[in-house]
């Protein structure tokens, strides 16, 4: 019993944690852009491909891991450069579209070039061992994901309050007119910004995938949806909000798939959805509101 | 063809010259051409919706200009972006107050000392504190910024455009919303900023004793054209003034 509690806890904190990071990904540029960036998914599907074919080399497995990191931050730079700097200006919703166009083009890209086919990439084998703590059994991926979870929102946390470029971040998230006024670049904001998404995406695409060991053209979607939704719960303009929405959609999934009968396993998510939008009608805002409360005031 | 001191080539001063803005058919801001020197109180002044904002949101590159040149301290600015304009010594404050709601007082100003231009953290703090201490309101810089008083807001948005190390500073309706003692403290902290700091000061206000106290010359627009400028001893007696003032206070009574 109390193994179960332990297990139940580790790989709450785990999913919940590498939620939290695909949905910080997602908020870090929505706040100074107001754009769901819904290509995010493919900055994971980047991570991984790259997981899958820097992985047939003879290199190290860290090695390859942390060039695909490299790689998502790359391509989420690109991404802003080619596909969202020429629309920045136009409304809102023609930024959407531009989202779901590059998501399109990059997914095919990937089924033309790769493979239609899901295909199986190289993991480490401390990714598939199961550890025995005191006593307690969990899963080598959980305790790792889990880790790496809590280091990164330490550093970005660090990160976004002590240093300049995280201020400027920040000031820009707040008010983006009043921060190029002080003398903020825009441009630097904005890229520097999807360097963090992409870099979120990367480490995600490496336990995303890691679960599975398997990347398809359509590897993104789910975790967009989830950073989506999480986001969404925890409050769309704010940090705090995203990784609470994160791990709170962790516990969900994680509780509900022990709680429910066999039977309603398949319902899962559709009960996921429905606490979802309970959530949202109590709270519309979301769990921490952001800036639209204020302004409202 | 232009004197050194009016010319755009002229140093320490900035010059706006036939400065037009239209929205669609209308011109918001009509061939404005103005001067003003550091050390200098401007005082920009005229009826409800004759341009004096559009023409600060010009001069500030956060709209773009249509036609005519912006000038500082003989750089031609024209059509620059907000944040090269800021870094050439040009910051403002709203009519309504903008302040980083997420950021503590301090860090309001030390991301503004911060962003104007590369210096390290630390100085960028020392410079913050002395822009607080200017303004008088040092002991509020740990508070959160959604928390002040409106009164407490403008003074921590003037300390933030002076974290900049602004060369001119633009001021819109600093007096707005302010209680008589609250006007009488915005005027001292004003003078000490133009004799310490040496900066022009471009005012905006509705308030007529605080622009004629504060200012040593005035510039006065209607329906985006200028219909006077001078001494506030020569405006106040324009008949042009007098009519756009009466006019304009005859339509909204």
């Amino acid at each position: 019993m109390v193994n179960d509690i332990v297990q139940f806890v580790v790989s709450s904190l785990s999913l919940g944690g590498l939620y939290a990071l695909m949905a910080l990904g997602l908020v870090i540029v929505y706040g100074i852009l107001r754009l769901i960036n819904f290509a995010y998914g493919e900055l994971v599907m980047v991570g991984g491909y790259s997981l899958l074919i820097l992985g047939k080399t003879v290199w190290p497995w860290i090695f390859v891991a942390a060039l695909s990191v490299a790689m998502a931050v790359l391509a989420s730079v690109l991404m802003e450069r080619v596909g969202f700097r020429p629309v920045r200006n136009a409304s809102p919703t023609t930024m959407l579209i531009t989202s779901f166009a590059i998501s399109a083009l990059l997914q095919n890209i990937a089924l033309l070039t790769v493979s239609p086919r899901p295909q199986a990439v190289r993991l480490p084998g401390f990714f598939v061992q199961t550890l025995t703590i005191g006593g307690f059994r969990v899963k080598a991926v959980d305790l790792i994901s889990l880790a790496v979870s809590l280091i990164l929102l330490g550093v970005l946390t660090v990160f976004l309050r002590r240093t300049i470029m995280g201020m400027a971040l920040r000031a820009s998230a707040d008010d983006f007119t009043m921060a190029r006024l002080l003398g903020v670049r825009a441009n630097g904001v904005i890229a520097l910004a999807f360097a963090i998404s992409g870099f979120m995406a990367g480490i995600v695409s490496l336990f995303w995938i890691g679960r599975s060991s398997l990347v398809e053209p359509a590897v993104g979607l789910q975790p967009v949806l989830i950073a989506f939704i999480a986001s969404v719960v925890g409050g769309m303009e704010s940090l705090k909000g995203a990784v609470l929405g994160g791990y709170l959609l962790g516990f969900l999934t994680v509780g509900l798939q022990s709680v429910l009968p066999q039977s309603l396993l398949d319902y899962r998510q559709a009960v996921t959805f429905s606490i979802v939008i309970v959530l949202l009608l109590i709270r519309p805002q979301g769990l921490i509101g952001g800036t639209y409360a204020r302004e409202a005031r | 063809m232009t004197s050194p001191t009016d010319g755009p080539g002229a140093t320490a001063s900035l010059v706006a010259r036939g400065v037009v803005k239209t929205f669609a058919a209308l011109r918001a801001v009509d061939g404005v051409s103005l001067t003003f020197n550091r050390g200098e109180i401007l005082g920009l002044i005229g009826p409800n919706g004759s341009g004096k904002t559009t023409l600060i949101n010009v001069l500030t590159g956060m709209l773009r200009i249509t036609a005519g040149e912006v000038w500082v301290n003989g750089t031609d600015i024209t059509g620059w972006p907000p944040h090269r304009i800021a870094r050439v010594g040009l910051a403002r404050t709203f009519q309504v107050v903008r302040l980083f709601h997420e950021f503590s007082v301090l860090e309001n100003v030390e991301v503004a000392a911060l962003s104007s231009g590369r210096i390290p953290r630390r100085e960028a703090t020392a410079r913050a504190w002395e822009a607080l201490e200017r303004v008088g309101i040092a002991h509020l810089a740990p508070w959160p910024a959604a928390a002040l008083p409106q009164g407490e807001e403008r003074r921590v948005e003037i300390a933030r455009a002076l974290a900049t190390a602004p060369e001119f500073l633009l001021l819109d309706e600093p007096g707005a919303g302010l209680t008589e003692p609250e006007v009488e403290t915005l005027l001292a902290t004003l003078s000490t900023i133009r004799r310490d700091l040496g900066c022009g000061i471009l005012i905006v206000d509705h308030d007529m004793r605080l622009i004629m106290r504060l200012c040593d010359r005035i510039h006065v627009l209607n329906y985006g054209r200028t219909i006077a400028e001078g001494t506030p001893d020569e405006v106040r007696r324009e008949p042009a003034v007098i009519e756009a003032y009466l006019g304009a206070s005859a339509e909204a009574g």
